[in-house]
């Protein structure tokens, strides 16, 4: 018996948040497709029904038996502009409806999939879904959309970037704290378990179960021990402690796969910070010597981190999905929010980090005023972050609906706050009237 | 089915008495034990193995739980595999 080693395993999970993030079951939905949308929705509840039945029971059991959190137990769909595209009807609300009404009686935190795939050009599915998104989002509460508006291969669907800047708007006038639930992403993946971003890709399996690690703590208290030694060693150490915290992700998932009777996806292993203190990824960036958070070598000490836990964890685990690696919301990182109301962190060196991240501008709050056109200015430069370099890129922003920079947000109980950001005041309204198509850059061309 | 118990908290006489008389009751036959103070504070780690691989796990976490409360102890109890999970190749 190796007494250290429990012991270390216990003060991880104890005192530095290591926790299993999230267990999200993907569940096809192409075989609800129907004619009749009542008939395909009911098809939709009884499957999600029947899949996810022992789901939350199955994760209850194993944080009890290993002792190990589960914060939350998610699924997510097929998108759903695609299982709707053949029911005769405008009006995709109804199917968001379902989603929230099979995930509250399972007891699921949230369902992903209210999605759309639009990178190259609408299909009549994906134009009504677009459509929907305010209305849906008002309509449910454990709902999360996601559109896809670029990538690589394609190139960047701007008609998509525009009207997603309008739909941000629209959903901010109805509450601004519903923007949590829609994001815009560049080089979307069809396993990421996290929310709000999480969908069942069309080349998965019927149904599959992907795991979401999570341990900023951990990795801060590690970097700890290495205080002054050169990036080497910083590197190293980040890798070993990824490594077991992957291995954990790993083991919960083959346990739960195997009691539920469905295959084991991935394990995502992403740094995801929490409000809590000591849960912060912006923390570890300070731990590398980092005054605050947004000084200059942010984004160094960035590429760093977000490479060395892809490198960890790769060896840990069967096969390594979703998005891996560290995120950096504002409102959801102690450190971030700090940083930013002390005037350290701007939108600048924020976008610059999300070059080297694992996604993107991620939960920033900006002025009430904020034009639509600028926010789709800002989901085309993150979207061109993401095509060009070969990554995932994502908005999620919060127009702040009758607040200026200065003041804060509050997006009640868990969620936190969030301090506005100031936005360059310079118009991009010319630039996203074009429309069109951004064409795919030229190492899209592999074949 | 092998655990891993933990009892963390301050030293006082009859701990380890205390927690190996509840596992007798339980039916938890001790593999190892080893007990150290680390920076002032009563550390016991156990690997104990129930009688049946389906033993109730919940009702010995609830009864150890209660029995910390009393001594005035934090007593842990986990499966012992996700140890050799995170910590062996």
């Amino acid at each position: 018996m190796e007494s250290r080693q429990i012991l270390e395993t216990i003060q991880m999970i104890s005192d530095e948040n290591l926790d299993i993030r999230t267990i999200t079951m993907g569940i096809s939905l192409l075989d609800c497709i129907d004619s009749d949308p009542k008939r395909a929705n009911q098809r939709i509840y009884d499957k999600l029904m029947r899949s996810a039945k022992d789901l939350v029971k199955v994760a209850n059991e194993i944080q009890m038996e290993y002792g190990i959190p589960i914060v939350n137990k998610r699924i997510s769909v097929t998108p759903i502009s695609i299982v709707a595209a053949a029911s005769n009807t405008d009006n995709y609300v109804s199917f968001a409806q379902t989603l929230d009404k099979a995930a509250t009686e399972l007891g699921i935190d949230i369902i992903g999939g209210f999605s759309a795939l639009v990178q190259k050009g609408f299909q009549s599915g994906d134009t009504k879904l677009i459509a929907s998104i305010p209305e849906a989002l008002k309509a449910t509460s454990r709902v999360c959309s996601s559109i896809n508006v670029g990538s690589t291969k394609a190139g960047i669907n701007m008609d998509a970037v525009q009207q997603m800047g309008q739909i941000i708007k629209q959903v901010a006038a109805i509450d601004p704290v519903k923007c949590m639930n829609l994001v815009v992403f560049a080089n979307a993946v069809e396993d990421n378990p996290f929310m709000a971003g999480a969908f069942h890709g069309v080349g998965e399996a019927d149904r599959v179960i992907n795991m979401g690690v999570s341990g900023p703590g951990v990795v801060k208290h590690a970097l700890e021990q290495v205080k002054g030694q050169p990036f080497d060693v910083v590197s190293e150490t980040i890798k070993k402690t990824a490594f077991k915290v992957t291995r954990m992700g790993q083991f919960v998932g083959n346990v739960a796969s195997e009691r539920l009777g469905v295959p084991f996806g991935i394990v995502d292993l992403s740094l995801a910070p929490t409000p809590a203190r000591g849960d912060s990824v912006a923390e570890i960036l300070e731990e590398m010597g980092l005054e605050s958070v947004g000084a200059y070598g942010t984004t160094a000490a960035l590429m760093l981190l977000n490479d060395a836990v892809k490198k960890g964890g790769v060896m840990a685990c069967e096969h390594v999905g979703g998005l891996s690696g560290a995120f950096i919301p504002v409102s959801e990182d102690a450190g971030m929010i700090k940083a930013v109301e002390a005037g350290r962190l701007g939108l600048e060196k924020l976008e610059a980090m999300t070059a080297v991240c694992s996604v993107g501008l991620d939960m920033v709050a900006v002025p009430g005023d904020t034009p639509a056109s600028t926010i789709s200015g800002m989901i085309a430069d993150e979207a061109a972050i993401g095509v060009q370099n070969n990554k995932t890129t994502a908005v999620r922003v919060i127009p702040a609906t009758g607040q200026k920079v200065g003041e804060d947000i509050n997006f009640g109980g868990l969620f936190g706050h969030a301090p506005i950001m100031a936005v360059n005041p310079s118009s991009a309204a010319d630039f996203i009237a074009r429309g069109g198509r951004i064409p795919a850059p030229i190492h899209s061309f592999k074949n | 089915m092998k655990i891993i118990i933990t009892v963390i908290g301050q030293d006082k006489v009859g701990i380890v008495a205390q927690v190996s008389a509840k596992l007798a009751e339980l039916n938890i036959n001790i593999i190892d034990i080893s007990q150290t103070l680390m920076q002032h504070n009563f550390t016991m780690i156990l690997m104990g193995e129930t009688a049946s691989d389906k033993a109730d796990i919940e009702g010995i976490q609830n009864q150890l739980t209660a029995l910390g409360g009393q001594i005035g102890v934090d007593i842990r109890t986990q499966r012992q595999e996700i140890f050799d999970a995170i910590q062996k190749l």
